[in-house]
C-alpha cells in the first residue's frame, strides 16, 4: 500500500472512485446474468419444464447470448416520442439500481462507501427508480406506457413510505443508520441476534413492500403483461429494453442484499478460521481426548482467524448466500401468485401495511424502553416476563 | 387550455390476452373503464359460405376449425343435425353414440382446462397455464391414438364414427398416474386424483385469485337470459339450464351427472362452474368407459355412398364447451347443404362485454374476458 499512500489525496479519491465504480458495475452485471438464468431455471422447474439447456453447460451461458442478441438488434425509435426522455430513461433506471450496491457492506470495513445515512440513501435511491419509469412511460407516447407509468408512480410512492417505516424498527434497535453498524449490532448472539427475529413484523412488511417497490409479481402492475402489454417499456427495443431488464435484476439483487444486511446479519457468519477452530475442537472431543490432528486443525484455525482477506471472503460468501436466498424467494413468489389489482394494491399498502409498520415502530419502542428500564434490576416475577420479551432488544 | 378527456385504448387485435385476434375498444377514466365495445371479424374464414360448396361429409373438417379448442363438440353438433335431417334412414349404432359422448366429454375437459388456464394467466399467474398444458397434452395424446389428429380430428361421421377405439386404449379402472397418457382410465384416475384437486386448492383457493374474481363482472340471471347466455356463463349466474339434462340428445339421458350452478354470476362463479363441470365430465367418461368395455359392436351405420338428405331444414343444438352450440342446416335435396349456419356461444357471449365491463378497472376487463371464455375462431367462423 506504500505506492497508494504516496499518491496525492485528490488522485486517491478519483482512482478509488473509478475502481469502486467499475467493480460495482461488474458485480451488478454478474448478478444480472445469474439472476436472469435463475429466473428462467426456477420458473422452468416450477412449471414442469427444463429451461434453457443448449448454450453452454446446462444453458448457463444463455444470458450472455441474450445480451449479445439484444446488443446487435435494431433500435426502433418510434415517431412522436419525447426524444430526450425516451432516450435517457433506461439508463437512469440502470444507474439507480447500481447505486444501491455502493453502501452494501461485504465484510468488516469491506464496503464501497460507508455512509452514515445508509438507510436514507437506500430510500432516496430506490425512489429514483420511479423517475425512470415515468420518463419512459411519458416519453414513449403510448397509451399503455402512460398507464403503466401512472401505475408505477402510484405504486412506488405508496410503498416507499411503508418500506422506510418498516426499516425504522431496525434503526431503533441498532441505534444507527449506518449499514455496517447495523450488521455489527446483529452479531451479539450468533444468528439469534439477527434482526429477523425481534423485527419479524418489520421483516414481513419490508418483504412485501419491497416486492411492490421492485415491480415484481404479484405487484408487477407497471408492466402487467396481460393488461398493458409491457407497461412503461412497451415501445423500447434492443439494448434500451435490455437496460430496463438489467435495472430490474440488479435492483432485485441489491434489494436482496439490503434485506440480508438488515435482517439476516449481512456478512456475519462463521469464517474459515472459526470453522477450522471449531472443527479442531470437535476432533479433540472438546478436550476429552486431545490428539495431534485436532490440535493442528484448531491451531491452524486460530492462526488464520485474524486474516482480513479470508474474513472478507467469508463475509462475501455469507452475504451472497443470504442474498440469493431472498432472490429465490422473490422468484418463487413471482411464479406462484396471480397479480393483484391496482386498488387492491393501494388498499394493502395504505390500509394494512402502513399501520402495521407504524405499530411495529411503537412495539419496538415500547419493548426497548422496557428492556432498558428493567436492565440491571434484580429479576422479580413481574419483570421476568418483560425481561424475556425484551431479551433480544 | 387544460381539459380532461377519456382515454380511448384499442386493446387488440394484437394484445397478449385477447385470446386470438379480438379488438376491444375501451374508454378509460384513469384506471376506470367507462365504455367497452368489442370489434370482431379479424378471423373470418367464410366457413358458412364454403360449406355450401362442399358435400355433407366434406363440411365436417370445417366444423373442427370453427371452435378449434372443442372440435369434437362442433363435429357432434353438425353430424347429429344431418342425421336428424335423414330421419329414420340413418340409425347410429349405440356403440358409436357412446364413443361420441365419451370423446365429447374428454374434449370438454380439455377445453375447460384451457379456459381455466388462460384465465389464470390473464390474472397474472403463469404457472397454472403450464400445468393445464401438461394435462391437456395427455388427453391429446389419447386423441391422437384414437383419431389420428391432436387438435382437429375429422373423426365423427354422418352415421357413426370413423373407427372404433384402438386396442387397449380403454384400460382398466386400476390404471394409475403412470398410464395417464396411455389409457383413458389412466387419465381419468389421474384427473380425479391430481388435476382436479390441484386446481381446486392451488388456484381456486388462492386468496389473491378470489379477490381478483369475486364480485367482478356480475351478470344477473335475468340479464343472462335476456342476452341469450348459455353454458358456464348462464349457469354461473344461477340458472340451472343444461341441454344435456333439459333436452337430452344422443345418450345423455342414460348417464348420471349433476349440473353445477353458481350463485352470484361473477367471474369466480363462472370459473367455479367450469371447474366442477370438468369433474362431472370425468364422471360421464367413466360410465361410458364401463359400457364400452363390455359392449363391442359396429361403430358405423349403413349409409348410402352419396349422402342426399331429403329436402328440409333442421336446427340442432347441443351443449358445447362454451355454451349452446347449434347448427342450422337447410337441405334442397342435393349433395351439398343449401345453407349451414352456426350459432356460436362465444359470439353471443362477446356481446356481454359492454354490459359487464363499465365501472370496473382495466385489469378486470381481462378477467371478464377470460371468464366468458371467448374463442375467436368460433366468433368469426
Amino acid at each position: 500500500m506504500e505506492w497508494w499512500n504516496s499518491l496525492p489525496p485528490t488522485a486517491q479519491v478519483w482512482l478509488g472512485g473509478i475502481l469502486k465504480g467499475s467493480l460495482i458495475l461488474v458485480w451488478g452485471l454478474l448478478n444480472f446474468a445469474i439472476c436472469l438464468m435463475l429466473e428462467r431455471k426456477i420458473s422452468a422447474w416450477i412449471q414442469n419444464r427444463v429451461g434453457p439447456w443448449r448454450v453452454g453447460l446446462w444453458g448457463w451461458i444463455q444470458p450472455i447470448a441474450d445480451l449479445i442478441k439484444l446488443w446487435v438488434k435494431e433500435y426502433i425509435h418510434p415517431n412522436n416520442v419525447d426524444k430526450w426522455l425516451y432516450l435517457i430513461a433506461p439508463f437512469i433506471g440502470f444507474v439507480t439500481a447500481n447505486l444501491v450496491w455502493l453502501i452494501v457492506p461485504f465484510g468488516d470495513k469491506f464496503i464501497a462507501t460507508d455512509l452514515e445515512i445508509g438507510i436514507i440513501f437506500i430510500a432516496a435511491v430506490t425512489g429514483y427508480d420511479v423517475i425512470a419509469t415515468f420518463m419512459a412511460g411519458w416519453g414513449s407516447n403510448n397509451k399503455y406506457s402512460l398507464l403503466g407509468a401512472m401505475r408505477g408512480a402510484a405504486q412506488l410512492i405508496s410503498y416507499e413510505i411503508t418500506m422506510v417505516m418498516s426499516l425504522i424498527g431496525v434503526v431503533m434497535m441498532a441505534g444507527s443508520l449506518r449499514l455496517s453498524d447495523i450488521v455489527l449490532a446483529q452479531q451479539e448472539r450468533g444468528f439469534l441476534g439477527w434482526f429477523l427475529f425481534p423485527q419479524a413484523i418489520g421483516f414481513i412488511v419490508y418483504l412485501i413492500a419491497s416486492l411492490a417497490e421492485l415491480n415484481r409479481a404479484p405487484f408487477d402492475l407497471a408492466e402487467a403483461e396481460q393488461e398493458l402489454v409491457a407497461g412503461h417499456h412497451t415501445e423500447y427495443s434492443g439494448m434500451r429494453w435490455a437496460m430496463f431488464m438489467l435495472a430490474e435484476y440488479i435492483h432485485l439483487a441489491a434489494w436482496s442484499a439490503i434485506a440480508a444486511t438488515l435482517f439476516l446479519g449481512g456478512w456475519s457468519g462463521p469464517t474459515l478460521g472459526q470453522v477450522a477452530a471449531g472443527l479442531g475442537n470437535v476432533l479433540n472431543g472438546f478436550g476429552a481426548f486431545v490428539n495431534p490432528v485436532g490440535t493442528a486443525v484448531a491451531d491452524w484455525g486460530m492462526s488464520i482467524m485474524g486474516s482480513t482477506v479470508l474474513n472478507w471472503i467469508a463475509g462475501v460468501f455469507w452475504l451472497v448466500l443470504k442474498t440469493y436466498f431472498f432472490i429465490f424467494l422473490a422468484m418463487w413468489i413471482r411464479w406462484t401468485l396471480p397479480r393483484v389489482r391496482i386498488d387492491q394494491l393501494m388498499d394493502l399498502g395504505w390500509k394494512f401495511l402502513l399501520p402495521v409498520s407504524l405499530f411495529n415502530i411503537f412495539l419496538t419502542g415500547t419493548l426497548r424502553y422496557v428492556a432498558v428500564t428493567f436492565d440491571g434490576l434484580p429479576i422479580s416475577i413481574g419483570s421476568f416476563t418483560m425481561r424475556l420479551l425484551g431479551w433480544w432488544l | 387550455m387544460e381539459r380532461t378527456q377519456e382515454l380511448l385504448v384499442n386493446m387488440g387485435p394484437q394484445h397478449p390476452s385477447t385470446h386470438g385476434v379480438l379488438r376491444l375498444m375501451v374508454k378509460l377514466d384513469g384506471e376506470q373503464v367507462t365504455w367497452c365495445e368489442p370489434d370482431i371479424g379479424y378471423l373470418h374464414r367464410c366457413f358458412e359460405k364454403l360449406s355450401e360448396q362442399k358435400t355433407y361429409p366434406q363440411v365436417i373438417p370445417f366444423t373442427d376449425r370453427t371452435d378449434y379448442l372443442a372440435a369434437l363438440l362442433n363435429e357432434m353438433c353438425y353430424v347429429e343435425a344431418v342425421e336428424k335431417l335423414f330421419g329414420d334412414a340413418i340409425v347410429v349404432p349405440e356403440r358409436a353414440q357412446y364413443i361420441r359422448v365419451m370423446m365429447a366429454e374428454l374434449q370438454r375437459i380439455t377445453s375447460h382446462l384451457l379456459a381455466l388456464g388462460s384465465m389464470a394467466m390473464d390474472l397474472g399467474a403463469v404457472t397454472p397455464f403450464l400445468y393445464c398444458w401438461r394435462d391437456r397434452e395427455k388427453i391429446y395424446s389419447l386423441f391422437e391414438r384414437i383419431t389420428g389428429g391432436r387438435m382437429l380430428y375429422n373423426y365423427l361421421r354422418i352415421g357413426g364414427v370413423r373407427n372404433d377405439l384402438p386396442e387397449g386404449i380403454i384400460g382398466t379402472p386400476q390404471d394409475g398416474e403412470d398410464k395417464a397418457d396411455k389409457t383413458i382410465w389412466g387419465f381419468i384416475n389421474y384427473f380425479d386424483a391430481y388435476v382436479y384437486p390441484q386446481w381446486k386448492e392451488l388456484v381456486t383457493g388462492n386468496r389473491i385469485f378470489q379477490y381478483r374474481t369475486q364480485k367482478i363482472g356480475v351478470l344477473t340471471a335475468e340479464q343472462a337470459i335476456a342476452y341469450a347466455a348459455s353454458g358456464a356463463v348462464l349457469r354461473g349466474s344461477g340458472v340451472k339450464w343444461d341441454l344435456r339434462k333439459n333436452l337430452p340428445y344422443s345418450i345423455y339421458d342414460r348417464l348420471e351427472f349433476d349440473i353445477p350452478v353458481g350463485k352470484n354470476g361473477d367471474c369466480f362463479d363462472r370459473w367455479w362452474v367450469r371447474q366442477e363441470e370438468m369433474f362431472q365430465s370425468s364422471r360421464i367418461v367413466k360410465q361410458c368407459l364401463a359400457w364400452l368395455a363390455e359392449n363391442p359392436g359396429p361403430v358405423m351405420a349403413k349409409v348410402p355412398r352419396v349422402l342426399k338428405p331429403p329436402k328440409g331444414e333442421i336446427y340442432h343444438r347441443i351443449e358445447g364447451a362454451r355454451g349452446e352450440v347449434a347448427c342450422y342446416v337447410v337441405s334442397d335435396g342435393g349433395t351439398n347443404p343449401y345453407k349451414v349456419k352456426w350459432r356460436s356461444p362465444a359470439f353471443t357471449h362477446l356481446q356481454l362485454m359492454p354490459l359487464l365491463c363499465p365501472g370496473h378497472k382495466v385489469a378486470d376487463i381481462i378477467a371478464i374476458l377470460g371468464s366468458i371464455d371467448v374463442v375467436l375462431g368460433e366468433v368469426d367462423r
